[in-house]
């Protein structure tokens, strides 16, 4: 948004320029006003995204101390790091919306805020790696990319280097299912079995059915969304079904069959009710993900004290030095 | 510091439309594409080869032994380290925590490598087929923290102090391998232990519970040090080679510096006798703690239960 410098000016002309730097697909920065609710959604949303890399730092980190190959291990070790480091860009992001990390983390823990419900599945085998890789971060690829556009500039921005590593990360899962199809019979069945049970949840990351996706249409409004759930999901499926035939692999629908009409797959109904279990709490792994998630953030409350106390006593002792005798 | 930063940069999808990466998955990710190796470009970097001859009147199983004793101290602490994904007191020290393990892994693959090379096998079949006798590491890499962050900030502030030592002297190691993974290794351990005397500090002169906790870690890891110190046989036949070098004369250096922080923490150089040998056997001989053992049959398990696969 360019000319907001009148902060005197009446609400309605302030909305005015609102509405026009997003009618013209320009960004809103930190500095411009901006609707109380749109500032409510892009924090929820953003704090959704950061808890989300945070989160799922847990079911990739379960294999880090048991990855079959010394480079597979420096693979997944540096692709976590880069989730702790996308959390970090995220809450930055959010933090310029007037809310601080301590903040959001402890809505995290109370679970007053969600995060992505793909990491509430457990990993139960290695190939769980590269289809998260594969499928999990393709999807989360199809969801974000339209965000790099995304109508609020800190997001935006973000979302453009984030983008980059979760692209490379992709490629990464991928490599390792071609190497695990590729080979012996054990491997191969160890990644049919993982897709198998990623291939569902992966199709509910983008969300409910559109015509049951209550705040979709003002954020497609804001230019916080850009494509509707039903949308991504199409994208996905279909650039999905080559993939799984590149690795020999079965995508567990049997109603996926290509339509020639419209030129893209049909495919069968997700199960809406375990989406809604899951998103309520109780899916498999849930209770698990946020009492880790509590314990390593109560476990580093002593450390994070220390760190304040010290910062206090070098500011103090500056001051010091600085009075003159 | 890690080497994936610029790989990613070098290699990352810069379509604007991101779905195009996505389509074009199977057509760029080869197998054999060397973009997809992590830590294995020092070498090359360096000009060092793995397959490099071993250098004059060196015993070649005396070398693959100090391969070993290097390698394994960064492995088996690389892996100690990255039980901490994920339960960091902070995003940032996840990520520097991740990073030193990324590190030594990165360090430990080439001396791995290079081991292989002189007795047969790969960096794998050393990390995932040997038992705990065959690892050479020292006590120091193998302890657990138990997720005690004072624990491991003492444990990075003593084995970065004594490694970044090592590499320091051995920069100039007749084995070039050895040299080039000390000339990367330097500038690596030089930040490790940048970041662990900061913490100690914080810690040292944070709260009085920061205090006490980083007091108690450094007490007990103190029975530790004494280890690091000493010579074992392949080494003194090596450091007549000029490969390697005799750690009993990286003490004076290290102790000046752990004094040094010890004392601006305003925390106490522990008094501990460092524990004891079995018939003067430690970790260099293959004599471990009880939880190395641990460790490995984590990291170990996936891989020995396929044996012979390729991931």
């Amino acid at each position: 948004m360019t000319v907001t410098e009148d902060r005197t000016g009446p609400e309605l002309d302030l909305e005015a320029g609102f509405d026009r730097t997003i009618g013209a697909d320009q960004r809103v920065e930190p500095r411009d006003w901006m609707p109380e609710a749109y500032r409510k959604t892009l924090i929820r949303q953003i704090a959704q995204h950061a808890h989300s890399e945070i989160i799922g730092m847990q079911p990739e980190g379960n294999w880090i101390l048991r990855a079959p190959s010394l480079r597979r291990k420096a693979i997944l070790l540096a692709k976590v790091q880069d989730e702790a480091g996308h959390g970090m860009y995220l809450y930055a992001a959010a933090e310029t919306l007037g809310v601080d990390r301590e903040e959001l983390t402890e809505k995290l823990i109370s679970s007053k805020q969600k995060y992505s419900s793909i990491f509430n599945y457990p990993t139960l085998s290695y190939a769980d790696i590269g289809v998260i890789g594969w499928l999990v971060d393709g999807a989360a690829i199809c969801n974000q990319v339209p965000l790099c556009r995304c109508s609020y500039g800190p997001y935006a921005r973000a979302m453009v280097r984030i983008c980059k590593e979760e692209s490379f990360h992709q490629r990464q899962g991928f490599e390792l299912l071609l190497a695990m199809v590729n080979g012996t019979d054990a491997q191969k069945a160890m990644v049919q079995e993982s897709v198998d049970r990623w291939w569902w949840p992966s199709l509910m990351m983008f969300g409910p059915p559109d015509d049951d996706s209550p705040n979709s249409a003002q954020s497609m409004a804001w230019g916080i969304k850009r494509h509707t759930n039903d949308e991504l999901r199409q994208r996905f499926v279909d650039m999905s079904v080559p993939q799984a035939a590149a690795l020999g692999v079965t995508l567990p629908d049997p109603e996926l069959v290509w339509n020639e009409d419209r030129k893209s797959h049909d495919y069968g109904e997700p199960d809406w009710a375990e989406f809604k279990a899951v998103i309520a709490g109780s899916g498999p792994a849930n209770a698990q993900r946020v009492a880790h998630r509590r314990r390593a953030h109560e476990n580093g409350a002593w450390v994070r004290e220390a760190a304040q106390a010290y910062a206090d006593k070098q500011a103090a002792r500056a001051r010091e030095q600085e009075v003159p005798a | 510091m890690n080497v994936h930063h610029t790989e990613v940069e070098g290699h990352a999808v810069t379509d604007t439309d991101g779905t195009n990466a996505y389509q074009s998955l199977s057509e760029t990710t080869g197998h054999d594409d060397p973009r997809w190796a992590f830590g294995t470009g020092i070498v090359e970097e360096a000009g060092a080869e793995i397959t490099s001859p071993v250098p004059d009147g060196v015993d070649p199983a005396d070398l693959a032994a100090y391969c070993l004793m290097l390698g394994d101290d960064a492995l088996v602490y690389s892996h100690r380290l990255s039980e901490w994904v994920s339960n960091a007191p902070e995003l940032e020290e996840e990520v520097a925590l991740a990073n030193t393990a990324l590190d030594l892994l990165g360090q430990a693959r080439v001396l791995l490598a290079r081991s292989a090379h002189l007795t047969g096998g790969d960096e794998d079949s050393l990390a995932f087929l040997r038992t705990d006798a065959q690892f050479r590491n020292v006590g120091l890499a193998e302890l657990s923290d138990d997720l005690d962050f004072a624990r491991a900030v003492g444990r990075m502030l003593i084995f970065s102090t004594w490694r970044l030592a090592l590499l320091d002297r051995l920069v100039g190691s007749a084995d070039p391998v050895i040299a080039a993974v000390a000339a990367k290794g330097v500038k690596e351990l030089t930040y490790h232990r940048d970041y662990a005397a900061r913490w100690t500090l914080r810690l040292g002169d944070g709260t009085d519970e920061s205090h006490a906790r980083m007091q108690a870690a450094l007490d007990a890891l103190w029975p530790y040090v004494g280890e690091l110190f000493r010579t074992s046989d392949e080494e003194r036949r090596l450091v007549e080679a000029g490969v390697a070098v005799d750690p009993a004369l990286t003490r004076e250096e290290v102790d000046a510096v752990l004094d040094q922080v010890i004392t601006k923490a305003t925390l106490t150089r522990p008094d501990k006798p460092a524990i004891g040998t079995i018939g003067g056997r430690s970790g260099r001989q293959g004599v471990h703690t009880e939880h190395l053992g641990h460790a490995l049959a984590e990291m170990q398990s996936l891989a020995r239960q396929h044996p012979g696969t390729t991931w």
